[in-house]
Protein backbone atom coordinates (compact mmCIF):
# COMPACT_ATOMS: atom_id res chain seq x y z
CA UNK A 1 0.00 0.00 0.00
CA UNK A 2 2.61 2.45 0.94
CA UNK A 3 4.51 1.50 -1.79
CA UNK A 4 0.86 3.08 -4.17
CA UNK A 5 2.42 6.25 -2.38
CA UNK A 6 3.13 9.14 -5.24
CA UNK A 7 6.48 10.48 -4.87
CA UNK A 8 8.21 12.14 -7.79
CA UNK A 9 11.40 14.52 -7.77
CA UNK A 10 12.47 16.38 -11.03
CA UNK A 11 15.35 19.34 -11.06
CA UNK A 12 15.37 22.17 -13.70
CA UNK A 13 18.64 22.93 -13.77
CA UNK A 14 18.17 26.12 -16.24
CA UNK A 15 16.00 27.84 -13.24
CA UNK A 16 17.77 25.96 -10.41
CA UNK A 17 14.53 24.82 -9.15
CA UNK A 18 13.91 21.92 -7.58
CA UNK A 19 10.47 20.07 -7.24
CA UNK A 20 9.28 17.58 -4.90
CA UNK A 21 5.88 15.37 -4.53
CA UNK A 22 5.13 13.31 -2.38
CA UNK A 23 1.60 11.78 -0.59
CA UNK A 24 1.26 10.46 2.57
CA UNK A 25 -1.46 8.22 4.39
CA UNK A 26 -2.38 10.52 6.83
CA UNK A 27 -5.06 12.98 7.65
CA UNK A 28 -3.83 16.60 6.28
CA UNK A 29 -4.13 18.11 10.08
CA UNK A 30 -1.15 15.44 10.52
CA UNK A 31 0.75 16.28 7.83
CA UNK A 32 0.43 19.72 8.29
CA UNK A 33 1.81 19.18 12.22
CA UNK A 34 4.62 16.70 11.23
CA UNK A 35 6.02 20.04 8.47
CA UNK A 36 5.08 22.97 10.88
CA UNK A 37 5.68 21.59 14.67
CA UNK A 38 9.28 21.26 15.92
CA UNK A 39 9.15 18.72 17.98
CA UNK A 40 7.44 16.60 15.12
CA UNK A 41 9.94 17.72 12.48
CA UNK A 42 12.97 17.11 14.71
CA UNK A 43 11.91 13.54 14.79
CA UNK A 44 12.48 13.42 10.17
CA UNK A 45 13.73 16.67 8.74
CA UNK A 46 17.63 15.35 8.47
CA UNK A 47 18.20 12.00 6.66
CA UNK A 48 19.92 9.40 9.14
CA UNK A 49 22.32 9.33 10.22
CA UNK A 50 22.12 12.90 10.61
CA UNK A 51 19.13 14.54 13.37
CA UNK A 52 17.52 17.41 13.18
CA UNK A 53 17.91 19.76 16.06
CA UNK A 54 15.82 23.00 16.27
CA UNK A 55 16.77 25.52 18.43
CA UNK A 56 13.76 27.56 18.72
CA UNK A 57 10.86 27.99 15.66
CA UNK A 58 7.86 30.75 15.58
CA UNK A 59 5.73 29.62 12.69
CA UNK A 60 4.11 32.53 12.26
CA UNK A 61 4.54 35.19 9.50
CA UNK A 62 8.34 36.79 10.14
CA UNK A 63 9.05 34.21 12.40
CA UNK A 64 11.99 31.89 12.22
CA UNK A 65 12.96 28.14 12.77
CA UNK A 66 17.15 28.12 13.95
CA UNK A 67 18.20 24.68 13.73
CA UNK A 68 20.65 22.47 13.26
CA UNK A 69 21.73 19.29 11.11
CA UNK A 70 23.68 17.31 13.53
CA UNK A 71 25.84 14.57 12.24
CA UNK A 72 27.39 11.35 13.69
CA UNK A 73 30.30 12.72 15.26
CA UNK A 74 29.12 15.88 16.20
CA UNK A 75 29.02 18.18 13.72
CA UNK A 76 26.51 20.77 13.25
CA UNK A 77 25.12 22.66 10.12
CA UNK A 78 23.07 25.53 11.28
CA UNK A 79 20.11 26.82 8.86
CA UNK A 80 17.85 29.75 9.54
CA UNK A 81 14.54 29.57 7.81
CA UNK A 82 11.96 32.33 7.38
CA UNK A 83 8.38 32.17 7.33
CA UNK A 84 7.06 34.81 4.46
CA UNK A 85 3.53 33.20 4.23
CA UNK A 86 1.19 31.26 5.50
CA UNK A 87 -2.17 29.86 5.03
CA UNK A 88 -3.11 27.08 7.77
CA UNK A 89 -3.65 23.36 6.11
CA UNK A 90 -2.58 24.87 2.64
CA UNK A 91 0.86 26.71 2.19
CA UNK A 92 3.66 27.68 3.79
CA UNK A 93 6.38 29.99 1.95
CA UNK A 94 9.96 30.13 3.62
CA UNK A 95 13.03 31.37 2.40
CA UNK A 96 16.23 28.90 3.84
CA UNK A 97 19.95 30.05 4.52
CA UNK A 98 22.56 28.14 5.69
CA UNK A 99 24.05 29.60 8.67
CA UNK A 100 26.76 30.02 11.90
CA UNK A 101 25.96 29.27 15.27
CA UNK A 102 25.55 32.50 15.84
CA UNK A 103 22.61 33.08 13.62
CA UNK A 104 24.60 34.65 11.02
CA UNK A 105 22.85 33.62 7.95
CA UNK A 106 24.77 32.53 4.64
CA UNK A 107 23.16 34.38 1.80
CA UNK A 108 22.18 33.86 -0.91
CA UNK A 109 19.83 30.55 -0.01
CA UNK A 110 16.45 29.47 -1.32
CA UNK A 111 12.86 30.18 -1.56
CA UNK A 112 10.68 27.24 -0.20
CA UNK A 113 6.51 26.78 -1.49
CA UNK A 114 5.04 24.09 0.47
CA UNK A 115 1.25 22.87 -0.85
CA UNK A 116 -0.90 20.74 0.98
CA UNK A 117 -4.11 19.07 -0.22
CA UNK A 118 -5.52 16.46 0.22
CA UNK A 119 -6.12 13.36 -2.51
CA UNK A 120 -7.70 10.26 -3.76
CA UNK A 121 -5.24 7.99 -3.00
CA UNK A 122 -4.78 4.13 -4.14
CA UNK A 123 -7.66 2.69 -3.96
CA UNK A 124 -9.95 5.85 -3.49
CA UNK A 125 -8.90 6.46 0.50
CA UNK A 126 -7.84 9.86 1.50
CA UNK A 127 -4.52 10.82 1.12
CA UNK A 128 -2.12 14.07 1.99
CA UNK A 129 -0.18 15.47 -0.99
CA UNK A 130 2.48 17.65 -0.41
CA UNK A 131 4.00 19.58 -3.01
CA UNK A 132 7.29 21.36 -2.53
CA UNK A 133 9.15 23.99 -4.78
CA UNK A 134 12.63 25.14 -3.87
CA UNK A 135 14.63 27.49 -6.11
CA UNK A 136 17.97 28.57 -4.97
CA UNK A 137 19.71 31.42 -5.68
CA UNK A 138 22.45 29.48 -7.66
CA UNK A 139 24.05 25.99 -8.38
CA UNK A 140 26.38 26.29 -5.99
CA UNK A 141 23.81 26.51 -3.63
CA UNK A 142 22.23 23.88 -4.94
CA UNK A 143 25.21 21.60 -4.05
CA UNK A 144 25.70 22.43 -0.99
CA UNK A 145 22.39 21.65 -0.01
CA UNK A 146 23.20 17.88 -1.11
CA UNK A 147 26.10 17.93 0.56
CA UNK A 148 24.20 19.24 3.69
CA UNK A 149 22.01 16.16 3.11
CA UNK A 150 24.95 13.30 2.56
CA UNK A 151 28.05 14.19 4.35
CA UNK A 152 28.83 10.30 5.90
CA UNK A 153 25.62 8.91 4.72
CA UNK A 154 25.35 7.77 1.22
CA UNK A 155 28.50 6.25 -0.88
CA UNK A 156 28.68 9.12 -3.81
CA UNK A 157 29.12 11.88 -2.15
CA UNK A 158 30.22 15.44 -3.40
CA UNK A 159 34.07 14.34 -3.52
CA UNK A 160 32.54 12.25 -6.51
CA UNK A 161 31.36 15.92 -8.54
CA UNK A 162 34.79 17.27 -7.57
CA UNK A 163 36.44 13.87 -9.40
CA UNK A 164 34.14 14.90 -12.05
CA UNK A 165 35.06 18.24 -12.44
CA UNK A 166 39.18 17.75 -11.70
CA UNK A 167 38.85 15.15 -14.16
CA UNK A 168 37.49 17.68 -17.05
CA UNK A 169 40.13 20.14 -16.07
CA UNK A 170 42.83 17.71 -16.62
CA UNK A 171 41.58 17.17 -19.77
CA UNK B 1 42.76 32.87 -14.40
CA UNK B 2 41.75 29.48 -15.16
CA UNK B 3 37.95 29.00 -16.05
CA UNK B 4 36.26 25.54 -14.66
CA UNK B 5 34.46 24.61 -16.47
CA UNK B 6 31.04 22.94 -14.80
CA UNK B 7 28.75 20.39 -16.38
CA UNK B 8 25.98 22.35 -14.58
CA UNK B 9 27.21 25.47 -15.75
CA UNK B 10 27.19 23.63 -19.51
CA UNK B 11 23.45 22.71 -19.26
CA UNK B 12 22.58 26.08 -17.86
CA UNK B 13 22.36 27.81 -21.22
CA UNK B 14 19.37 27.49 -23.48
CA UNK B 15 21.29 27.46 -26.83
CA UNK B 16 23.70 24.53 -25.48
CA UNK B 17 20.53 22.87 -24.08
CA UNK B 18 18.88 22.94 -27.84
CA UNK B 19 22.66 21.65 -29.06
CA UNK B 20 22.31 18.15 -26.73
CA UNK B 21 18.70 17.81 -27.81
CA UNK B 22 19.36 18.00 -31.85
CA UNK B 23 22.50 16.21 -31.52
CA UNK B 24 21.00 13.61 -28.62
CA UNK B 25 18.80 12.11 -31.97
CA UNK B 26 21.70 11.86 -34.50
CA UNK B 27 25.34 12.87 -34.76
CA UNK B 28 25.84 16.43 -36.80
CA UNK B 29 28.85 18.57 -38.79
CA UNK B 30 28.96 22.24 -37.78
CA UNK B 31 27.31 23.20 -40.69
CA UNK B 32 23.98 21.48 -40.38
CA UNK B 33 24.19 22.35 -36.34
CA UNK B 34 24.32 26.04 -37.18
CA UNK B 35 21.56 26.21 -39.50
CA UNK B 36 19.36 25.40 -36.65
CA UNK B 37 19.64 28.64 -34.96
CA UNK B 38 19.44 32.05 -35.42
CA UNK B 39 22.64 33.30 -33.92
CA UNK B 40 26.68 33.13 -36.25
CA UNK B 41 28.13 30.02 -36.36
CA UNK B 42 31.18 31.63 -34.20
CA UNK B 43 28.36 31.79 -31.50
CA UNK B 44 27.44 28.48 -32.15
CA UNK B 45 30.92 26.79 -32.41
CA UNK B 46 31.80 28.70 -29.23
CA UNK B 47 28.83 26.62 -27.50
CA UNK B 48 30.27 23.37 -29.03
CA UNK B 49 33.37 24.41 -27.75
CA UNK B 50 31.81 24.65 -23.63
CA UNK B 51 29.92 21.27 -24.30
CA UNK B 52 33.09 19.51 -26.10
CA UNK B 53 35.61 21.12 -22.78
CA UNK B 54 33.12 19.57 -20.52
CA UNK B 55 32.91 16.56 -22.32
CA UNK B 56 29.18 16.44 -23.18
CA UNK B 57 29.49 16.28 -26.49
CA UNK B 58 32.10 14.52 -28.61
CA UNK B 59 33.79 14.52 -32.01
CA UNK B 60 33.94 11.85 -34.45
CA UNK B 61 36.17 12.67 -38.54
CA UNK B 62 34.47 10.91 -40.85
CA UNK B 63 36.86 11.55 -43.98
CA UNK B 64 36.63 14.92 -44.52
CA UNK B 65 33.67 15.97 -42.01
CA UNK B 66 33.63 16.51 -38.08
CA UNK B 67 30.85 15.07 -36.82
CA UNK B 68 29.25 15.90 -33.45
CA UNK B 69 27.28 13.62 -31.25
CA UNK B 70 26.47 13.20 -27.61
CA UNK B 71 28.37 11.46 -25.00
CA UNK B 72 25.65 9.56 -23.02
CA UNK B 73 27.82 8.78 -20.95
CA UNK B 74 28.25 11.55 -19.59
CA UNK B 75 24.91 12.49 -19.20
CA UNK B 76 24.14 9.69 -16.95
CA UNK B 77 26.89 10.86 -14.28
CA UNK B 78 24.79 14.33 -14.37
CA UNK B 79 21.56 12.08 -13.51
CA UNK B 80 23.62 10.13 -10.70
CA UNK B 81 24.38 13.65 -9.27
CA UNK B 82 20.89 14.74 -9.38
CA UNK B 83 19.87 10.80 -8.03
CA UNK B 84 21.86 11.69 -4.88
CA UNK B 85 19.66 14.70 -4.25
CA UNK B 86 16.60 12.20 -4.74
CA UNK B 87 17.38 9.41 -2.11
CA UNK B 88 17.99 12.82 0.58
CA UNK B 89 14.11 13.07 -0.07
CA UNK B 90 13.26 9.81 -0.24
CA UNK B 91 15.08 8.91 3.22
CA UNK B 92 13.25 11.93 4.63
CA UNK B 93 9.94 10.82 3.66
CA UNK B 94 10.35 7.46 4.76
CA UNK B 95 11.50 8.45 8.05
CA UNK B 96 8.09 11.18 7.95
CA UNK B 97 6.12 8.31 6.94
CA UNK B 98 6.85 6.17 10.55
CA UNK B 99 6.50 9.29 12.26
CA UNK B 100 2.56 9.69 11.08
CA UNK B 101 1.98 6.19 11.49
CA UNK B 102 2.98 6.92 15.10
CA UNK B 103 0.98 10.01 15.51
CA UNK B 104 -2.02 7.88 14.07
CA UNK B 105 -1.59 5.32 16.47
CA UNK B 106 -1.71 8.02 19.20
CA UNK B 107 -4.32 9.41 18.39
CA UNK B 108 -7.02 6.73 18.53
Amino acid sequence: MKNNLLFDFTVDKSTKTVFVNREFDADLSLVWDAFTKQEILDQWWAPKPWVSKTKFMNFEVGGQRFYAMVGPEGQEHWSIQKFTSISPKTNFKMSNAFADKDENPDLPGSDWDLNFSEQNGPDNYRVTKVSITIKNESLARMEKMIEMGFQGGFTMTLNYLEQLLLKQKNH
Amino acid sequence: MEVRRDVFQAIADPTRRAILVLIASQAMTPNVLAEHFDSSRQAVSKHIQILTECELVKQKQSGREIYYQLNTHKMKEIDKWIEQFREVWESKFNQLDKVLLTMKKQKK
